[in-house]
């Protein structure tokens, strides 16, 4: 028996080898000087022409990412790893990269390269980092606050930052609340009128990048009625900021006279929203039906699915995408790597759904936008498809990957990180 | 040789089996089942669409049902998260689960017992029903 034993595991033990040798050969191939890509694309499904490698593995609890003028690519964490919330990764010649560095003491979801400084964002303050003449954090440990003291009440806390070229940074304050009840996410219970979590959050706050120690008294609140954006971008062809506005939940839980649980699922849309200073997207007080295709009273205001009262007069998305896709990044290519079609449109990143069940989860993908002056300029399309590893999932912990952040490499490829596994990949166009 | 493949043969085809078998009703022996059927509908109305029809949860946001010191502890405590709701950031398997979850007092005595039976004798859960009795006392001290 004992003989049987070992023998059982020498064949696991040799049947392990050969699984490892054969990822290991199939995704350190290198032909030449060419970057290829691995050959199951990391495990993501791309339009043809494209192909992925996977930059790193497993790194930690991914959010944003960003890439430096050197091509170093920094990430930043939800979970500190080792005591640190942002790493920064270096590339190798086939793609493949390795951790040079990590520093900053706070987790966030925050980070953005403009003009000679790294921004990187708490649950509450936005940091800056002057960069050396090389790119390099010239004093990581101490880095300036210049916003501080902002609402993390647990729920929607996350801070996405952008900045303009005219020496502003725009910081989204997403709103602790479904939908401002006076029990929050309570059956029934109806919403505050007016909603005093406007005061605070639930908009997009405009600072300067280069005053310190700014709170709401020196912000400009650019816009409102907005309950969580997490996917925040500066559009250059336009000179407009871009947001992605992740619409309310349980409709049916909350209301089952009105809603049933198939329409709490596709409700509200998911809103791809142009902003500008003084837009008002609505929330509390309404939300955007996709099918009827306008901003309807929520039920916690009197709305019966169909009523719009003031919710006529709001703004509405340049796009309403499916209920509850959770997008979580956004970002303009201008990049020349990928066909024309890509140039200035839109990548976003979903991170995929929990708010779907009982009916199947969706949107693990990132979408593409075609653009034209920051309009859509045709219908968006899958880009990256495959990240739950598996073709449906019922619960979003099945989830094998979750995309979360994206940005444009140096060459004009599109890097793409994950929450779950922690990996990241780089998409290169090769047009064959 | 062939007694191992044989053997290995076998081991494999209990680990398909092992694998293929869905956790479904694990209700633990003398539980009402009558009652877990009732607290099925009701899980499927106001907990489903957060906790998720396999009791999963949501990572970061809600957690999850399945074998933990909540569900198959203390009933008292898991009644009063059920009247109350919940508004804390809490750990469960070293994971850290931050979404509100609003107060359910709205659910009568007996359904609030049925979905803590239903609940803690699904998702592969095995422990002692709750009773209306139970949920009448707690309710009193909660309000």
């Amino acid at each position: 028996m004992k003989s049987l034993c070992l023998k059982l595991c020498l064949v696991t033990v040799m049947i392990g080898l050969g699984l490892i040798h054969a990822v290991a050969s199939d995704t350190t191939k290198v032909s030449g000087r060419k970057l290829q890509p691995d050959v199951d694309n990391g495990g993501l499904k791309l339009p043809t022409g494209f192909g992925a490698v996977t930059v790193v593995d497993s790194l930690a609890r991914n959010r944003h990412l960003a890439v430096n003028s050197n091509g170093d690519i920094y990430v930043k964490l939800s979970r500190l790893k080792d005591g640190k919330g942002i790493i920064v990764l270096r590339e190798k010649e086939n793609g493949k990269a390795s951790v040079v560095k990590s520093f900053g003491n706070y987790i966030g979801t925050g980070i953005a390269f403009k003009n000679g400084y790294l921004y990187a964002s708490s649950d509450s303050n936005v940091y800056r980092y002057k960069l050396n003449e090389s790119g390099e954090v010239m004093a990581p440990d101490a880095p300036e606050t210049i916003v501080k003291g902002l609402v993390s009440k647990r729920q929607h806390e996350t801070k996405s930052i952008a900045l303009d070229n005219a020496g502003n940074i725009y910081v989204n304050i997403g709103a602790p609340s479904n939908s401002c009840q006076l029990q929050d996410r309570g059956k029934g219970s109806k919403g505050q009128d007016p909603c005093p979590i406007l005061d605070s959050a639930g908009g997009i706050w405009q600072f300067k990048v280069d005053k310190m120690n700014q709170s709401y008294a020196e912000g400009v609140r650019y816009t409102t009625g907005t309950r969580n954006i997490v996917g925040l971008d500066w559009n250059n062809t336009v000179n407009e900021l871009y947001a992605m506005q992740h619409g309310r939940d349980n409709l049916f839980q909350n209301w089952p006279e009105l809603y049933d649980s198939v329409e709490s699922a596709e409700m509200p849309a998911e809103e791809f929203l142009q902003v500008k200073k003084g837009s008002n997207f609505g929330w509390p007080y309404c939300y955007f039906d996709p099918f009827q295709k306008k901003k309807v009273l929520a039920p916690e205001y009197g709305g019966n699915k169909t009523t719009q009262g003031r919710c006529e007069k709001m703004d509405t998305p340049v796009i309403g995408f499916p209920g509850h896709w959770a997008p979580n990044a956004l970002m303009f290519y201008t990049g020349t790597m990928f066909p024309e079609k890509y140039r200035n449109g839109a990548f976003i990143a979903f991170h995929g759904s929990w708010n779907r069940a009982p009916l199947k989860q969706k949107g693990y993908q990132v979408i593409f936008v075609p653009l034209k002056d920051g309009k859509p300029n045709g219908e968006w399309e899958v880009f990256a498809d495959g990240f739950m590893g598996t073709p449906e999932i019922s619960a979003p912990r099945d989830a094998q990957f979750r995309p979360c952040g994206l940005a444009q490499g140096k060459d004009g490829s599109l890097y793409i990180s994950d929450s779950v596994k922690g990996r990241i990949w780089k998409i290169i166009y090769s047009g064959k | 040789m062939k007694k191992g493949i044989i053997i290995s043969t076998l081991l494999l085809c209990v680990f398909y089996l092992l694998a293929q078998t869905k956790p479904k009703s694990t209700a633990q022996a003398g539980v009402d089942k009558a009652s877990v059927e009732r607290g099925k509908k009701i899980y499927n109305t106001y907990c489903l669409a957060c906790h998720q029809a396999d009791g999963s949860g949501v990572p970061g946001l809600n957690p999850p049902l399945i074998k933990t010191k909540w569900v198959l502890g203390d009933k008292k405590q898991l009644i009063t998260v059920i009247l109350k709701g919940m508004d804390e950031l809490i750990e469960v398997d070293g994971e850290e689960y931050n979404n509100v979850m609003a107060s359910h007092a709205f659910l009568k005595d007996q359904e609030v017992a049925d979905v803590l039976t239903f609940v803690r004798n699904s998702f592969g859960n095995k422990a002692p029903g709750v009773t209306t009795g139970d949920v009448k006392s707690v309710r009193a001290t909660v309000k």
